[in-house]
C-alpha cells in the first residue's frame, strides 16, 4: 500500500486554480517523474506533498493519516525535500550542511547523538562527499551545491524524497551524475523535471502536469509518446524506442514547408545518445 | 559537548572573571588593586575589608554594578544580535533592528521631558514601556504585510523613524538645555547610573531568554537556507519567529531601559565570534554572549576613563570601534554577495 499519497488535491492561490484535482500513489522505492512546461503545477505539487503547503480541496495523507495532522516535525523525518537551487550567507562546510538534515531528529538542550553523526557520515559515503566533507559551501559548483543538499536530504532519512528540478543550471555530465545518484537512492522519489530524455531514463513512472491538471501517467514509454508532446509542450518531436526507453529527438517547426529531417531536428534538450 | 565548545566556553569564561577583577581596579578614586579585592571578596562572605565605608562604598556600589551591568549588557546585546541574524536570514540584523531602541528613547523622554506618570514612574520603566509599544508596533506592521523577514526589517526601520521623530520633536518642542543632555548621555547608551537592582533585573532576564534560546539552537541552525528549508526541516517557523522574536525584543528592552541604546555590539560581535566557533548556534550562542560581555566591560573601562574627569558615553566608544569592525565584516564577506 502506499505510503505517501494525494487524492484530487487542489490548491488556489488568489482566484488562480495552480494545481487542480490531481491524485498521485506512490509506490515504495520508485522513482516518479513530475512533467510539464513551466507554470504547470509541478513545483506546487511537490509542495503539497512535502506539507509545506495545505491544500485547498482534497488531502494528502502520509500512512493514511492527513498530512495536516502528521505536523511539521514528524514529517520532516519521513519526507525530504531538495529545492531548485539553495542559497545561504552562513558561513557552513559540506558537514554542516549535511548535518542540518539531523534537525527533525534532535532534541532541544542536547547534543548530536551516535545515530545523528553515523546518519551524516552515511549520507556523505552515499553522495561521495565523504573527503570533502570540511570545504566551505560557497567553494562549491552548482553540482556540488546539489549533491550537498540531497546529502542533507539523506541524513534526514526519509523514505519519501521529493526534488524539484534539481538538475537546472547544471552541465549535461552534472546532470547524468546527479540523476545516477538520485536513481540509486533506496528511497521513493518525486522529481520535477524539464528534460523529457532524462526522465525517460532515469524514471520509472511519468506523471504530466498542464495547467494543474493531471494530462496523462504511466511508464515512460506509455506517456511519451509524439501525441502527448505536441499537446502538453506545443512542439513536434520524433520518438524512438532504444532498450525500453523512449527517446526523443525535437523537430523544428514545419511553418517553412521543408522536411523536418532536412531541417537538421535541432533539440533543446540534447537526445540520450 | 565537544573539547572545542569546552576550551572556547571555559577560555571565555575566565576571561570574563579576569576581566571584570582588573576593571574594578581601575577608576579615578585612588584605591589599590589589593584593597578593591579585598572588599570585593569582603561582601562574598570572604575575609574583611580594608577599607573605609565611603571608600568600601565606591568600590561595591558604583563599580562593582557598573562593571556588572556591563558584562551583562555586552552578553545580552551579542545573543539579541546573534538569533536576529539567523533568524532574519540578515547579517545586518541587530538587537535594536525591530524599533526597540527608539520606542525606548521616546518613552525615556515622555517619562523625563513631559512628565507622564507623574513621577511614579522612573525613566527606565518609561524606556521599557516604550520599546515593548514599539515592538508590538513592528510585529503588527510587519504581521498585516505579509510577516516575511524583509517586512520584519522595513517595519522595524519604519518604527524607528517614526519613534526618533517623535523623541526630536519632544525634546525640541519641551525641554530645556539641561534635560536634554541628561536624555542625550542616556540615549547615547550609558552605564553611569548602574545599581545592583538593574543588575539584577537584567541578569535574570538575560539567563531566562538565553536559556530558551539554546533550546532553539538546532531550529536557529535551520534557517541558514531560509524559511522554506527551515520548514522542510520541521520547524515551525511563524511560531518560532514570533517566539525568538518578542524574547530577544524583551531582553533589548530591559537592557535599553538600563542603559541606553548601546549601538554595534549586537552587530559586530556575533560575526567576529563566529569566525571563532562557526555558525553552530548551540557553540555560538555561550560564546558570543561571553565575548560580548568582555568587550562591553573593557570598553566602558575606555569609556569611564579615557577622558577622565569627563566620561564619554558607552555608546559613542562601541560605534568608533565599531565602524571600522564593520567595515571590516563586510570586506570579509563580499565573496558571498
Amino acid at each position: 500500500m502506499s505510503s505517501l499519497h494525494a487524492d484530487r488535491v487542489v490548491r488556489r492561490i488568489g482566484d488562480k486554480v495552480v494545481v487542480d484535482g490531481v491524485t498521485l500513489t506512490l509506490r515504495p522505492g520508485e522513482t516518479v517523474g513530475l512533467l510539464g512546461p513551466n507554470g504547470s503545477g509541478k513545483t506546487t505539487l511537490l509542495r503539497l506533498l512535502s506539507g509545506l503547503l495545505a491544500p485547498s480541496a482534497g488531502v494528502v495523507t502520509l500512512d493514511g493519516r492527513p498530512l495536516t495532522e502528521v505536523g511539521r516535525r514528524s514529517a520532516a523525518r519521513r519526507i525530504a525535500t531538495v529545492e531548485q537551487h539553495a542559497h545561504t550567507q552562513t558561513e557552513l562546510t559540506i558537514r554542516d550542511v549535511v548535518a542540518l538534515g539531523r534537525i527533525p531528529h534532535r532534541r532541544a538542550w542536547t547534543p548530536p547523538t551516535a545515530a545523528d553523526a553515523e546518519a551524516v557520515t552515511q549520507a556523505l559515503l552515499r553522495t561521495g562527499l565523504t573527503d570533502r566533507a570540511g570545504q566551505s559551501w560557497h567553494s562549491l559548483s552548482g553540482g556540488e551545491r546539489q549533491r550537498t543538499q540531497i546529502a542533507r536530504a539523506l541524513a534526514q532519512e526519509p523514505r519519501e524524497l521529493l526534488l524539484d528540478e534539481p538538475t537546472n543550471h547544471l552541465d549535461i555530465q552534472h546532470q547524468l551524475d546527479l540523476l545516477e545518484l538520485i536513481a540509486s537512492l533506496p528511497v521513493t522519489t518525486v522529481i520535477a523535471l524539464h528534460d523529457l530524455n532524462l526522465a525517460a531514463m532515469y524514471c520509472d513512472r511519468l506523471l504530466v502536469l498542464r495547467d494543474g491538471r493531471a494530462v496523462t501517467e504511466g511508464t515512460p514509454a506509455e506517456v511519451l509518446t509524439p501525441t502527448l508532446i505536441a499537446q502538453v509542450y506545443g512542439v513536434h518531436a520524433e520518438v524512438t524506442h532504444d532498450s525500453g526507453h523512449p527517446v526523443i529527438r525535437f523537430l523544428r517547426p514545419v511553418a517553412r514547408e521543408e522536411s523536418p529531417r532536412k531541417g537538421g531536428g535541432t533539440s533543446d534538450a540534447s537526445t540520450a545518445r | 559537548m565537544s573539547t572545542r565548545s569546552l576550551l572556547l566556553t571555559g577560555g571565555g569564561l575566565a576571561a570574563l572573571i579576569a576581566s571584570i577583577a582588573v576593571a574594578v581596579t581601575i577608576g579615578p578614586a585612588d584605591i589599590s588593586t589589593g584593597d578593591v579585592w579585598a572588599a570585593v571578596a569582603a561582601h562574598l562572605g570572604l575575609g574583611e575589608s580594608t577599607l573605609a565605608p565611603l571608600r568600601d562604598g565606591i568600590v561595591w556600589n558604583l563599580r562593582m554594578p557598573r562593571t556588572l551591568l556591563a558584562a551583562v549588557c555586552g552578553a545580552g546585546l551579542a545573543v539579541c544580535g546573534t538569533v536576529m541574524q539567523s533568524l532574519l536570514r540578515n547579517p545586518l540584523a541587530d538587537p535594536f533592528v525591530l524599533g526597540v531602541s527608539s520606542g525606548a528613547s521616546t518613552g525615556a523622554v515622555a517619562v523625563v521631558v513631559l512628565g507622564v506618570g507623574g513621577g511614579a514612574v522612573s525613566l527606565s520603566a518609561g524606556a521599557f514601556l516604550g520599546a515593548l509599544l514599539s515592538f508590538g508596533l513592528v510585529l503588527l506592521l510587519s504581521h498585516t504585510l505579509g510577516g516575511s523577514t524583509d517586512r520584519v526589517v522595513l517595519s522595524g526601520v519604519a518604527a524607528m523613524q517614526l519613534f526618533s521623530a517623535l523623541t526630536s520633536f519632544i525634546v525640541l518642542t519641551s525641554a530645556d538645555a539641561e534635560t536634554t543632555r541628561g536624555v542625550l548621555f542616556w540615549l547615547l547608551g550609558s552605564l553611569t547610573g548602574a545599581d545592583w537592582g538593574q543588575v539584577l533585573l537584567c541578569a535574570v532576564v538575560l539567563a531566562v531568554v538565553l536559556v530558551i534560546c539554546l533550546g532553539y539552537a538546532r531550529t536557529l541552525d535551520a534557517f541558514a537556507f531560509g524559511d522554506e528549508a527551515a520548514a522542510g526541516l520541521g520547524v515551525q517557523v511563524a511560531r518560532t519567529r514570533l517566539v525568538l522574536l518578542s524574547l530577544t525584543a524583551l531582553l533589548t528592552a530591559a537592557l535599553v531601559s538600563c542603559a541606553g541604546a548601546i549601538g554595534f555590539v549586537g552587530l559586530v560581535l556575533p560575526h567576529a565570534t563566529r569566525a571563532l566557533t562557526g555558525s553552530g548556534h548551540a557553540r555560538l550562542l555561550p560564546v558570543t554572549a561571553l565575548t560580548g560581555a568582555v568587550f562591553l566591560v573593557w570598553v566602558d573601562t575606555v569609556a569611564r576613563t579615557v577622558l577622565d574627569p569627563q566620561e564619554v558615553p558607552v555608546g559613542v566608544v562601541t560605534s568608533l570601534i565599531g565602524v571600522p569592525a564593520f567595515v571590516a565584516i563586510l570586506y570579509r564577506g563580499r565573496r558571498r554577495a
